[in-house]
């Protein structure tokens, strides 16, 4: 017990600042990027909704490191991509902290998108008709009919992509690297201090991890529990 | 103002092929489940496009392939509404009321509020459509497409989804919320008791093609083709030797029928509503038919029975055939039961329905019939 105090006093806390941060804005822009190419997805003919499905979906079934290997590929100082970024712009991806905003992203982003897209689709589509015989434009059916009814799917969608973001590790480490207090997240803090064989460190990362995911997705829970009660669905 | 839809799309199993039209404010169209009914009303909104025609109603043109005209379904004013009244469950019934509206903050709570009185919603407002019973649902829905001010309103099997007896008081209901609607009302359903009830003027469709139209009544009493009169209730049907102009043999029934009036000479079926039969004891007249009865069927407040036409000896082509229905109601089921199942059912020849097996309309040319056939193909 004492050396777990002894440790907490002098823990470096910017692992939990850079995780909650990048997880924070990946959350937000997966967020708007998910719901806009779940509409685009489930107004699309079968075939194109294939094609377009696949592409979104797979930074969730590969690997974190092919999603790395392909961001190096895209945005590292020595290709083309990432030279005119840097040379035009001055952004700079690779070993950043932007590199893991992206690198969340790109790993959480299907979440969000999968999950609106499936709320979306379980929608009554003659709610959509409803609202075109009453005269309501396409924007308002969109954000006054579709969301809300699609609202916790999509709430359960941000949840879960807030919690893959906060703890990705894979594309995080291959593009952003392990800079303390840059780009050092929790889950690289955990992999790093492992390696030392300090597993008490390792441990309260871990606790601290945990006991984050699950508040999230209790607060989530308890709201849109609260929220939904009265609403019945088929 | 008139209703004209003269369209064609091409669905999974069948081509829908509709032409009709009607000056009258109330109009059913009456089909079996899967005939092409619904599409047609949607396509009258806009929800669907057909492949080609026209649709004009409430006094606009509102799809022509040709013209290239096809208003999109948020400027056609037709409201819809739907079978599962397509209430947006996140919002309150106040809201819902007010979804279509334009104009001023103050406008729509003034339109809401009338809306609310008048479709006795009174109470309601801050309510969920979750929290409303279904004769409530159909209020706000209507109440919404009402407020909307449309020219036309469709009606989608408004009571399909009801228990019998709900939907008598909603049909009962509905019908009072529409009598001072001024516009058009066109409603789609399986139940011919329904549209009875509702239509002025009516539309039979089968398989996606119209079958019969006309006026209500008159479409009962002479649905004219094989098919609207089944869709119409009518059970028993025979096909027909015509003898001369008053007399034909009804072969799947066996008997030889005389009739006051002339059969023309294109009738290939003879038609007959279970409940038209009138039971004879004793001698045997014209008209009658000697039975065996099949079975019984029990009703709380009808007995149904199935007759099989007696033959002279085993006759093949009694194989197949299906047995005559006679339905008997109550008040005249106690005659039967105390004097008991009579000799002879009689046909009553005023009731026998003269009817072709395709009803070929004045309105659908030959032309269009070849065509139909080549896109099948």
């Amino acid at each position: 017990m004492e050396e777990i105090m002894e440790i907490l006093k002098e823990l470096d806390w910017s692992p939990l600042f850079i995780s909650v941060k990048t997880g924070i804005v990946a959350t937000v822009i997966s967020f708007f990027l998910g719901i806009f190419a779940a509409r685009k997805a489930v107004k699309a003919s079968p075939g194109k909704k294939a094609v377009i499905d696949g592409i979104l979906t797979l930074p969730m079934v590969l690997p974190p490191t092919v999603a790395g290997f392909f961001l190096l590929l895209l945005f590292s100082r020595r290709r083309p991509f990432g030279e005119f970024l840097f040379d035009e712009f001055g952004f700079k991806v690779v070993q950043t902290w932007l590199g893991c905003v992206l690198a969340a992203t790109v790993i959480a982003f299907p979440l969000m998108y999968r999950n609106s897209r499936a709320a979306m689709e379980q929608i009554d589509v003659n709610l959509v008709y409803a609202g075109r015989t009453l005269g309501m434009s396409e924007i308002k059916i969109f954000w006054e009919i579709i969301i809300p009814t699609a609202g916790p799917g999509i709430a359960s969608g941000t949840v879960l992509t807030f919690a893959r973001a906060l703890g990705e590790y894979g594309a995080t480490s291959m593009l952003a690297g392990n800079i303390p207090g840059k780009t050092g997240t929790i889950s690289q803090k955990i992999a790093m201090v492992i390696q030392d064989g300090d597993y008490l460190t390792a441990g309260i990362w871990v606790a601290v991890v945990m006991v984050i995911a699950f508040a999230v997705i209790f607060l989530m829970n308890l709201i849109s529990g609260r929220k939904m009660k009265n609403i019945r669905r088929w | 103002m008139p209703v004209r839809v003269k369209i064609r799309k091409k669905l999974d199993s069948f081509l829908l092929d509709m032409e009709f039209q009607s000056e009258s404010r109330r109009i059913g169209i009456l089909g079996a489940s899967g005939c092409g009914k619904s599409m047609t009303l949607k396509c009258i909104a806009g929800i669907e496009t057909p492949d080609e025609g026209r649709i004009e109603a409430g006094g606009r043109l509102l799809f022509d392939k040709e013209e290239k005209v096809n208003l999109r379904p948020q400027k056609r004013n037709v409201g819809y509404l739907f079978q599962n009244y397509a209430l947006f469950p996140t919002m309150t019934v106040e809201k819902n009321i007010a979804a279509g509206l334009k104009g001023t903050r103050r406008e729509k709570e003034a339109r809401v509020r009338e809306m609310m009185r008048k479709f006795q919603l009174k109470g309601l407002g801050k309510r969920l459509p979750g929290q409303l019973s279904g004769g409530q649902q159909q209020r706000v829905a209507l109440a919404r497409i009402m407020a909307y001010e449309p020219d036309v309103i469709l009606l989608d099997e408004p009571f399909s989804a009801l228990d019998m007896h709900l939907r008598d008081r909603l049909q009962q209901e509905l019908m009072e919320m529409l009598a001072d609607y001024t516009g058009t009302v066109v409603m789609v359903s399986h139940n011919r008791d329904e549209l009875y009830r509702f239509s002025e003027e009516m539309v039979v469709i089968d398989e996606g093609h119209v079958a019969a139209a006309g006026e209500t009544k008159e479409l009962f009493q002479n649905p004219v083709s094989r098919e609207a009169a089944r869709l119409t209730g009518c059970k028993n049907f025979s096909r027909i030797r015509r003898v001369d102009a008053h007399t034909a043999e009804a072969a799947d029934w066996g008997v030889t029928l005389h009739t006051e009036r002339e059969i023309p000479e294109d009738v290939q079926w003879f038609g007959y509503r279970a409940h038209d039969f009138v039971p004879v004891w004793g001698e045997r007249g014209e008209n009658m038919l000697r039975f065996d009865l099949e079975s019984t069927a029990l009703l709380p407040f009808e007995r149904n029975y199935y007759l099989r036409p007696e033959r002279h000896g085993d006759n093949e082509e009694c194989e197949g055939v299906q047995p005559i229905c006679w339905f008997v109601q109550r008040g005249k089921i106690e005659e039967l039961d105390s004097r008991g199942m009579p000799d002879y059912v009689m046909f009553r020849e005023e009731k026998l329905l003269f009817l072709k097996d395709q009803c070929e309309q004045d309105s659908s040319p030959g032309m269009l019939r070849q065509d139909r056939n080549e896109i099948e193909e």
